[in-house]
């Protein structure tokens, strides 16, 4: 049997490592194409201010860049360290986007990257604009690839399973490519990445314009950041990416949870605003209602039910009785490769295989579940409602926060009224919602997902390493150690980046070389 | 659907670029890690360790990417491989991701205080990014050598025998130590072509003379290991090179002395070590002649030579197993279905090239010696 305790642990640690990579990543979406319309600012008007502005920028993003570089490589090989069977099971379809994104993505950002910061005097400023959307390029469709193979995970579209080699394998690699899914997730993940880096940058110009420093240097910025940050919250709350919930059972599944809705909603549905929902009771206790607007998120349509958690049950359990009869005729073919039978037998089923495969978690084989074990593994396909239910609300919220936000700021700038004092204060106070919005996103996405691996095909529990207890706290106090202590030092370094601001390069170059005699620093005004 | 190339030819192909993206990381990401692992040693001051850390500093990123791309394509490619040998190797992953997680944030912050003590710690978590992983690496590479303790059950799942200690016996440290000499001697020829010359230049030409010489011993030890250690497996009974992939319907033994099998039956095989001995000698050759580019040309050719070496001599074998032979993971039983491998084929044969060519014009752009001057005039070098 597996060992749950493995099982917890390594989703304990994917989880801390994943949404710790996550913390830098979405900065370095958005930031690189700022850095992109900023220098392009500079190459139009060759006024210094914008390649002063680029630079400082610039050394921020490099601060943050790294750390997103190297808490990816954790990402890319912890499947195969914790998730052996999961690698196996899907690597022929799941593998594939990885790959594709380190050849087509990765290598573009991590190679110009490097030329981006040592390349300013060695390339003419069109080139080195060049340079940097590259950078800018490789960076969005690195997110691309990973949430192609994310998508797939929630959506498996275009695979079939092997029984001669027992996985799954592609058949379609357009249908994985093009997963509505994906997509949906792709232009919504980096949306949030955009509007992180303009909070960012919004936030930290407004800080110096509080603080009356390098003014001509912060309005300009802040006005990228509005206009830049604008379009994305928008671009983030429109497209965000419940247009992929009515594909699936499992995605059905995810937007009852996070609505808390428990029975089928008659057509048009509507949307709970607030409610206290409870697991044991299952039912939602206080529930403010807005009439319409879910059927319209969800269906698009106002003739459409959506479907709630008891009648998703429901179904869940047909599955599993038919995933045992798959169960049953795949053990066949394991016994005789040569048997017909159970051959056809398996191809009438073989979709419903990951719902017997939830048995396992009570029995070793599921041709031997009860009645009762079956009831347990299809309520085992509710997420935890309470948390999905607050998450969702928290990350919505903060979503339409920032449209306010940036709305303002967007109005401020267009009125060339920069200095606000009231509103530089609430930009100031807004840098850490992107970031909670974000991660809570990520955990909807993913808590969502549960108990599923890879949606209706493998359950989480048995895509697991078998490695012990031991070895899981060694790494994961491993990398909570390790990780902490990075993240210390990185938000040590961009604060002092920051305090010394955006002409530091131009007074010292290097400050152990400070008074050094034959090193004169080169002195650059760069005030426009 | 139909494709243009059979199953057993898709799988040699995938076989063979494996060993180039090896080879691709061991020559570029190679001689970060060996300059890493130099840098204590070479560089003494500041201005020093600057002038060594910057002859990497606008590359080692792209250079990175070898190693990332390479975890990538043996998921996409073998996720058989990529499965059992990562969860099986785990804590000594977790190190070498500790180590290389280390070394990119201390290329980027060391530049970023003045002060001497922070620089130092740095400095050091750059000497343990490089010469950690450069041990494991070889110290994996052996273990795959003599096969790893490791067992799938009916439903394909691995589980994993052994522990951390497991992996260090005589033959693997040899082969760590190996991969710790070949990469510096690469670092060290790497510091020839970029630093100024200079005392960096001397201390890494004395370094790296040592280090081609233990190498070439090492490598001429591995060799007795594997002629007359208990090393080696050979695939019994009939063999279906475009059968599914599933380990256990291959039959396997156990068989000392059958990693030379191949040179017997392929005599051209015996170029792989050809190479990595005269690269070596070659290499060392450059650096008493204070020849750089033909130091970097030995030292490339001793790479390419020793890696191929592995992988000729174990082939078809990629992962054996030592508990369970019939377990084995082979080219032929091992690889991911034939439709993905001929599409991941398209993608690297359309992209690779590109990669290639604006991977060759980053450093063209950077062409040249890193120079005092450079580093004191530069404000954005590290």
């Amino acid at each position: 049997m597996i060992d749950l305790a493995v099982v917890d642990l390594s989703r304990l640690q994917f989880a801390l490592t994943a949404l710790y990579h996550f913390l830098f990543v979405p900065l370095t979406l958005g930031l690189s194409f700022m850095l992109v319309i900023m220098e392009s600012i500079y190459v139009m008007t060759r006024r210094p201010i914008w390649r002063t502005i680029t630079k400082f920028w610039g050394t921020i993003f490099g601060i943050n860049f790294v750390l997103g570089v190297a808490t990816g490589i954790t990402m890319e090989f912890q499947f195969g360290m914790n998730w052996s069977y999961y690698s196996h099971y899907v690597g022929d379809i799941f593998g594939a986007p990885l790959a594709i994104e380190g050849l087509m993505a990765f290598f573009l950002e991590a190679t110009f990257v490097g030329l981006m910061f040592f390349g300013w005097d060695k390339l003419k400023p069109v080139t080195h604009l060049f340079v940097t959307f590259l950078t800018a390029l490789g960076t969005n469709l690195s997110a691309l690839w990973i949430l192609i193979a994310n998508g797939w995970m929630q959506n498996p579209v275009g695979a079939v399973f092997n029984p001669d080699t027992m996985r799954m394998e592609v058949q379609d690699f357009g249908a994985v490519i093009f997963n509505p899914v994906a997509q949906a997730k792709f232009v919504h993940t980096v949306s949030a990445g955009y509007v992180c880096a303009a909070v960012v940058v919004l936030g930290v110009s407004a800080w110096y314009l509080l603080r009356g420093k390098h003014k001509a240097f912060a309005k300009r910025s802040m006005t990228v950041a509005a206009a830049f940050g604008l379009a994305s919250s928008l671009s983030v709350v429109v497209l965000g990416d419940e247009s992929g919930y009515a594909l699936t059972d499992n995605q059905r599944m995810k937007l009852a949870a996070l609505e808390a809705m428990w029975e089928t909603e008659p057509a048009p549905a509507g949307l709970t605003a607030f409610g206290l929902p409870s697991l044991a009771d299952r039912t939602t206790h206080f529930e403010v209602k807005i009439p319409y607007v879910l059927g319209l998120i969800a269906t698009r349509t106002i003739d459409k039910p959506v479907i709630g958690i008891l009648e998703l049950v429901a179904v869940a359990e047909d599955r599993i009785e038919r995933g045992v009869v798959a169960y049953d005729a795949l053990e066949r073919l394991k016994a005789n490769p040569d048997d017909r039978v159970a051959r056809g037998q398996f191809e009438t089923v073989r979709n419903d295989l990951g719902y017997g495969l939830l048995l396992k978690r009570y029995v070793a084989d599921p041709r031997e579940a009860t009645p009762s074990q079956i009831q347990q593994a299809a309520w085992d396909t509710v997420p935890n409602v309470p948390l999905m239910f607050w998450t969702f609300r928290i990350m919505a919220g903060i979503g339409f926060l920032m449209i306010a936000l940036f709305a303002t700021a967007f109005l401020l700038c267009t009125l060339r009224r920069h200095e606000t004092k009231w509103f530089l204060w609430l930009a100031v106070v807004a840098i850490p919602l992107p970031w909670i919005a974000i991660e809570f996103g990520w955990l909807l996405a993913e808590v969502g997902r549960q108990p599923w691996a890879v949606e209706g095909v493998l359950p989480t529990f048995l895509g697991a390493s078998s490695l012990t207890v031991p070895q899981l706290w060694i790494t994961i106090i491993g990398f909570t150690l390790f990780y902490g202590v990075l993240a210390v030092v990185e938000v040590g370094l961009i604060l002092r980046a920051i305090k010394k601001g955006p002409f530091a390069q131009h007074e010292t170059l290097d400050p152990l070389l400070e008074g050094s005699a034959e090193n004169p620093p080169s002195a650059a005004p760069a005030v426009a | 659907m139909e494709l243009p190339l059979d199953f057993a030819t898709l799988r040699l192909i995938w076989w063979a670029l494996m060993g180039v993206l090896l080879i691709g990381f061991a020559l570029t990401d190679g001689f970060d890690l060996g300059v890493g692992a130099l840098l204590p040693f070479v560089a003494k001051t500041d201005a020093e360790r600057r002038m060594v850390i910057n002859t990497v500093g606008a590359t080692w990123e792209g250079n990175q990417v070898w190693f990332i791309l390479g975890g990538g394509a043996i998921f996409a490619a073998w996720p058989f491989v990529y499965a059992v040998s990562f969860s099986g190797f785990y804590l000594a992953m977790f190190l070498v991701l500790a180590a290389l997680i280390l070394r990119p944030v201390a290329f980027k912050y060391r530049s970023k205080r003045p002060d001497a003590r922070w620089r130092s710690a740095w400095d050091w978590a750059l000497f343990v990014g490089g010469f950690v992983p450069a041990l494991v690496f070889g110290v994996a590479v052996g273990n795959v050598l003599s096969g790893a303790p490791f067992q799938l059950d009916d439903t394909l799942r691995s589980t994993y025998h052994g522990s951390l200690l497991g992996l260090f016996t005589p033959f693997t440290l040899v082969c760590g130590l190996l991969s710790v000499c070949m990469l510096v001697l690469h670092g060290a020829a790497w510091l020839g072509v970029k630093a100024e010359r200079g005392p960096i230049q001397d201390r890494a030409r004395t370094i790296g003379l040592v280090a081609g010489f233990l190498g070439l011993a090492l490598f001429a030890i591995g060799g007795l290991f594997v002629a007359y250690g208990d090393l080696g497996f050979r695939i019994t009974g009939v063999l279906d090179t475009a059968g599914p992939s599933n380990p256990l319907r291959t039959t396997v033994e156990a068989a000392p002395g059958a990693w030379l099998d191949n040179y017997g039956r392929y005599p051209w095989m015996m170029l792989a070590p050809t190479f990595g001995f005269f690269g070596a000698m070659i290499a060392m050759i450059g650096l008493q002649l204070r020849n750089e580019p033909m130091t970097l040309a030995g030292s490339s050719v001793s790479a390419l030579g020793i890696i191929s070496t592995v992988g000729l001599s174990m082939f078809p074998f990629i992962l054996p197993s030592s508990i369970s032979p019939q377990s084995s993971l082979t080219v032929w039983n091992a690889s991911s279905s034939h439709m993905t491998l001929f599409i991941m084929l398209v993608v690297t044969v359309v992209f690779l090239p590109i990669v290639l060519a604006y991977t060759a014009w980053v450093y063209k752009v950077l062409w040249g010696r890193s120079t005092t001057q450079a580093l004191n005039t530069n404000p954005d070098l590290y």
